[in-house]
């Protein structure tokens, strides 16, 4: 595969949320607004480009049978310290989305990633793939997120549109289901073309 | 690919990432713990200068126990007292900032955490409407009681649940404030 193709792989063809149908709790739990989709995206980004790159390092020399709880202390790791990070630089994003940070350490895309991927390539690759995912992830995330927030707020990325509420059930968990279930269709729809 | 496992490097490779990964760790958390702080002591200054007047004093954290709870407060000198109420609201618990000055009166409130439901309950955290109504409320004129139990609180629409925590966390606040001035 090209290194193009690794970064744009994200979008359509692996989309983690559409395709792979991974890492459903933080896509239904945060993105009842497109900003705090978006920072959720980025959040996990960050972890999975350098979980990928130090995985792919490691990976000749750790014995098969330890590989996963390697992995997942590997992936912990930089959880935590990115939860440090935005508590000490970012205290407002950290305070909507302190909660699911933790996370995304059993998020399936992360290790996912680290499994099927940079277990296997490159350290290069491995830090494409993880921006690819990465990126699709967080895009995928703020299309959901700027979909519940008009339906449900009225507004986009804070700014609104509408007096009033909008549909509040799509603030709330049901909408959250909604939202991911027509979008996937739709996403499937025209990605077959 | 993969080493083959044994025994020796299984326990080798795990104890070796464990301390790479918590060295790592501690020299991060030694970097941010000031950092952490200074934004949580930033986020109370600021929350205590929205609930009360401005003042040149330092606040000066204490904490009191009234009817087996114990309340955090910031006692400013010539200004009053911003104390930290935690009732149960709708979705878990709702804390509150309450001023309250030296002369008995609320002067501002402000929500520190909550987790009501958005676009209902959440609305207690923004609505002015509704958060500005405790404005220079005199409890011993006006009722802290929402409306619909007798009172003088004007609920948020549709979320009586919380109007009604959001109600009980300043009125403990002001039990606390009596408590607090009783002695003098």
């Amino acid at each position: 595969m090209s290194k193009f193709g690794l970064i744009t792989k994200g979008f359509l063809k692996e989309n983690p949320t559409f395709v792979l149908v991974l890492g459903m709790c933080p896509t239904l739990a945060t993105t009842t607004s497109a900003m705090n989709g978006l920072e959720m995206g980025l959040a996990t980004m960050f972890v999975l480009i350098l979980s990928n790159i130090v995985i792919s390092l490691i990976a000749p020399v750790v014995p098969d049978k330890v590989h996963i709880p390697v992995y997942i202390v590997v992936i912990a790791t930089f959880v935590t310290l990115l939860q440090l990070l935005m508590q000490a630089y970012t205290p407002e994003v950290y305070e909507t989305l302190g909660l699911f940070i933790p996370l995304i350490v059993v998020n399936c895309i992360v290790l996912g990633r680290a499994e099927a991927f940079a277990s296997k390539n490159s350290v290069g690759d491995s830090a494409l793939d993880g921006i690819g995912i990465g990126l699709g992830f967080t895009l995928t995330l703020t299309i959901i997120g700027i979909v519940r927030e008009v339906l449900g707020s009225g507004s986009v990325f804070g700014w609104k549109f509408i007096a009033g509420d909008g549909i509040l059930a799509f603030v709330m968990a049901p909408g959250a289901f909604l939202v991911l279930g027509y979008l996937m269709v739709l996403f499937n729809k025209l990605a077959k073309r | 690919m993969a080493a083959k496992s044994n025994l020796r490097n299984m326990a080798l490779s795990l104890t070796l990432v464990c301390l790479v990964c918590s060295g790592l760790l501690g020299v991060v958390y030694a970097m941010t713990a000031e950092p952490i702080r200074k934004a949580e002591e930033a986020k109370v200054a600021a929350s205590i200068a929205r609930v009360l007047p401005e003042s040149e004093a330092q606040p000066v954290q204490e904490s009191i126990n009234v009817d087996g709870v114990d309340y955090t407060y910031y006692r400013l000198p010539g200004a009053g007292y911003a104390i930290i109420s935690t009732v149960g609201g709708f979705g878990g618990p709702l804390s509150v900032m309450v001023g309250i000055s030296e002369d008995g009166i609320v002067v501002n409130s402000v929500v520190l955490s909550h987790s009501e439901t958005p676009g209902l309950g959440a609305k207690c955290a923004t609505d002015v409407d509704f958060i500005d109504q405790f404005k220079g409320w005199d409890p011993a004129e006006k009722r802290l009681v929402v409306r619909k139990d007798g009172g003088d609180v004007d609920a948020i629409t549709a979320s009586t649940i919380t109007s009604r925590a959001y109600t009980k966390a300043i009125a403990n606040a002001v039990v606390v404030y009596s408590k607090l001035t009783e002695n003098e």
